[in-house]
């Protein structure tokens, strides 16, 4: 129809994108803070710090979105992360090196989104109640193996995950941990586009019984994706280490909702089928740039509380306009 | 193909011992009324239900499906009214959906493209307007493009060769059915059986090489479609046993209570109209997806009226169902399970659920009250329980209907909707509910029913109207009626 059909039709599908809005939702909230508080937000170092602090909720919003999409939902993130945590310090105090920490942190994290996985697959309980029930049971797992404190320990060159560049090191921009983070997104992007696995999560959440009657081993698929997620969780718990270099079993409480409000702002639907990892680490960043561009500004805490929860909403809302379409 | 299939579903036999044979490349269509057993001896051939006798063969070996994807592998594949896709996913990922052929786990683009295109050429036949991209989403894509998917789909399995079409026209439009022949005729060129199930006899005409008529469960007819006659296949569909006796006083109607005019909805009904009198029992007839739940509900406001004009005991316009009950008009949902009844309540709860105004004081409700209220209504209906807090759910068929009935009773409705009153329920609470309706109309009360089950219109209403693909007749006098001119305007033959 038009003269240049090539170049209408990619534009159309740009603007189609699930992570489109979010996208410029996030560049237009950095404008207006960059705008309004100049001299101390604007700046480049400001930036690295943002990207730091979106790491541990970012990475568990990777999973969360596998989860999502694939119909289900995942509350243990905030207790296997800090669960991950003490693992991680009790085994640098027992001796063990740094990466046989982080392997075992990792593990029982992973470990723990297997055993919810194949209860959500086999038992036939719904996701919200079986992830309940495991954030409760990990988060007292954690307490109990750190008996009942904080677990300080020698971080062993893992805080430089997250840590402020060395001078010599200053070509890498971001601290690794911010790196790994986004390979991570980019790895679990192609997974879910281009892999089997991923198109039969997309299929399993978009219609399980469709996807049955197709073949699809609909089990496999819930158990991978619990697993996948439960590691990502673990992964977020080293990068929450990383930071803190204790082990606290009382750390991230609620950080679930944070990971949950990113997917659910990059496009991600509770109903299943839908959902976009970059939407989500778009998500993961127009939080913290909120909460950031509100401290710069001197806003009070609530007033940061109230305009992401607007947000959260707003972007739903807009989301159910672009599909209404006629 | 299949031999001598029973089937029985507690003391409801729906099939009692059907054969009938399908032949590679040959439109098979398979003909009846409903609960004539043609849903269930589907289910039983795509592997959903198993038989209780009888046997089944595919190609001369024994077929047991356990499962849907076991038929399916044996291909057997079955396309249901509801449509079995992803809609999140495109159209190739639909198609290959199951035997993606991958290399280190990634999915090979290229030749899932290439394997969704050759089996949209199948179905599309080529015609450029009927193409459908392998790239759109499928829930974009229209109600027919989305069965043309999914009939692409079972197709492109290798060993396909059987396709069962569940009502496949009943949500096209004239040439989309166009587009879905032309597709069945593809699969037939490629020795593939279809079964086609349908009630529209002109379209059996069209595409059908051969045909099995279903009543009551059995085999009443068989042959091959061209040396038949449209009215001889009405014939062997109708003259069903009439095992009841209908309640029939003298009624006298009285003034219009509701009034509809070219009232059209969402998409059904469109351009309805009718006039329904006190003292009056005015059924509809038409087949299963004819618009005629939907026309209840526009008319209670439970669905959008998009055009027409509305007026029901002397209020104008839509209402929402709460003005409509506080009016007095009550509708019985044709779907008790899920929408007529709150099955995990219990029954003096569901009884009272439309009126708590004289269980107390507002806003409290009273248990003894409520007690009180539902044993009445539970003696006046002889509704069989151990007590009106046992959980509703925890009845039969027909005593969990007459909770729903007493519901409107209870709330003291002047006009009737009723929506398959009797469907699957015993026949001593058939009678029971024929008499109350009879009861209903001598007092003064409007009733509309809507039944499939003609011998039970036939029997109880004043008037009936024909509903067919959301069109509504006008309304005749039973006494010019009968079966077969019903069933021939319901069917279109």
């Amino acid at each position: 129809m038009s003269a240049r059909p090539g170049g209408e039709h990619a534009w159309r599908r740009f603007f189609a994108f699930p992570w489109f809005g979010p996208l410029a939702a996030l560049v237009l909230v950095y404008l207006l803070f960059a705008l309004l508080v100049p001299e101390t937000f604007a700046r480049s170092t400001n930036l690295v710090t943002m990207a730091r602090q979106t790491v541990v909720v970012g990475i568990a919003a990777v999973g969360m979105t596998m989860v999502i999409i694939s119909g289900g939902i995942d509350l243990s993130v905030g207790s296997s992360v800090a669960l991950a945590t003490v693992v991680i310090a009790r085994a640098l105090n027992g001796g063990a090196g740094p990466l046989t920490a982080v392997a075992l942190g990792v593990a029982v994290s992973a470990a723990a989104g297997l055993v919810v996985g194949a209860i959500v697959a086999f038992g036939r309980i719904t996701p919200f109640v079986v992830s309940l029930g495991a954030m409760t049971i990990l988060r007292g797992a954690a307490k109990g193996l750190a008996r009942e404190q904080k677990i300080d320990a020698d971080a062993r060159g893992l805080d430089a995950l997250l840590g402020v560049l060395p001078d010599d090191a200053s070509w890498m921009i971001f601290p690794p941990g911010v790196w790994i983070f986004l390979v991570l997104a980019a790895v679990f992007v192609a997974i879910l586009h281009y892999a089997r696995f991923g198109r039969h999560v997309v299929a399993v959440g978009s219609n399980e019984r469709t996807a049955r009657l197709c073949g699809v081993r609909v089990e496999a698929v819930k158990i991978g994706v619990y697993a996948l997620a439960g590691l990502l969780a673990g992964l977020a718990g080293v990068m929450e280490f990383a930071t803190l270099t204790v082990g606290d079993p009382t750390d991230s409480v609620g950080l679930e909702l944070e990971v949950i409000a990113a997917a659910v702002i990059g496009g991600a639907s509770l109903l299943g089928g839908e959902g976009s990892i970059v939407g989500s680490v778009v998500g993961a960043f127009l939080m913290t740039v909120i909460k950031t561009g509100s401290t710069h500004l001197g806003l009070p805490n609530w007033v940061e509380e109230v305009v992401t929860g607007v947000i959260i909403v707003t972007a739903v809302a807009l989301d159910r306009l672009r599909h209404r379409r006629p | 193909m299949a031999k001598d299939v029973r089937k029985t579903f507690g003391a409801t036999v729906a099939l009692a011992g059907v054969s009938f044979a399908i032949e590679p490349g040959r439109v098979h269509a398979l003909i009846g009324e409903n609960g004539a057993g043609k849903s269930t001896l589907m289910s039983i051939l795509a592997g959903a239900t198993p038989p209780d006798a009888g046997e089944l063969t595919l190609g001369g070996a024994p077929f047991r499906p356990r499962t849907p994807q076991d038929a399916r592998r044996a291909g057997v594949a079955m396309v249901h009214q509801e449509l079995s896709l992803c809609p999140h996913m495109s159209v190739e990922e639909n198609i290959a959906l199951g035997s993606e052929s991958t290399k280190w786990g990634f999915v090979k683009r290229v030749e899932m493209r290439r394997y969704a295109v050759a089996a949209l050429g199948r179905v599309a036949d080529g015609a450029l307007e009927s193409r459908i991209a392998p790239d759109a989403r499928v829930g974009d894509l229209p109600p027919s493009g989305q069965q043309l998917v999914e009939i692409a789909r079972a197709l492109a399995q290798r060993n396909c060769r059987v396709l069962i079409l569940d009502e496949p026209t009943s949500s096209l439009g004239a040439d989309e059915v166009e587009r879905l022949f032309a597709a069945i005729r593809a699969a037939c060129a490629a020795e593939i059986a279809v079964v086609y199930i349908s009630h529209f006899l002109e379209e059996i005409h069209r595409i059908a090489d051969d045909f099995t008529v279903l009543r009551d469960g059995k085999t009443v007819g068989a042959g091959t479609v061209r040396d038949v006659a449209a009215s001889d296949v009405v014939g062997m569909m109708v003259g069903r046993a009439v095992e009841q006796l209908f309640p029939r006083s003298i009624r006298t109607p009285g003034d219009v209570v509701l009034e509809a005019k070219e009232l059209g909805g969402a998409v059904k009904p469109s351009h309805a109209t009718l006039t329904l009198r006190r003292g009056e029992v005015l059924g509809i007839a038409g087949l299963v997806g004819a618009g005629r739940t939907e026309l209840l509900r526009c008319i209670f406001g439970l669905d959008r009226v998009r055009q027409g004009s509305l007026r029901v005991l002397g209020v104008s316009g839509v209402r929402t169902p709460a003005a409509r009950i506080a009016r007095g008009v009550g509708l019985l949902s044709e779907d008790r399970k899920t929408e007529g009844l709150a099955t995990a309540l219990s029954i003096a709860e569901n009884l009272t659920l439309s009126r708590t105004g004289p269980l107390g004081p507002p806003g409290i409700v009273l248990p003894r009250r409520r007690r009180a209220a539902a044993q009445k209504w539970m003696r006046e209906l002889s509704i069989r329980a151990r007590d009106p807090e046992q959980r509703a759910g925890e009845l039969s068929g027909g005593n969990q209907q007459k909770i729903a009935i007493a519901r409107l009773l209870y709330q003291d409705a002047d006009v009737f909707l009723l929506d398959e009153p009797t469907r699957g329920i015993d026949v001593g609470s058939k009678a029971q509910i024929y008499e109350l309706i009879d009861r209903l109309a001598c007092s003064g009360k409007a009733v509309l029913v809507v039944s499939s089950y003609l011998p039970e219109l036939l029997g109880i209403c004043d008037r009936i109207a024909v509903m067919r693909r959301g069109r509504l007749g006008p309304a005749r006098p039973v006494a010019e009626l009968d079966e077969r001119t019903v069933l021939t305007e319901a069917t279109g033959a």
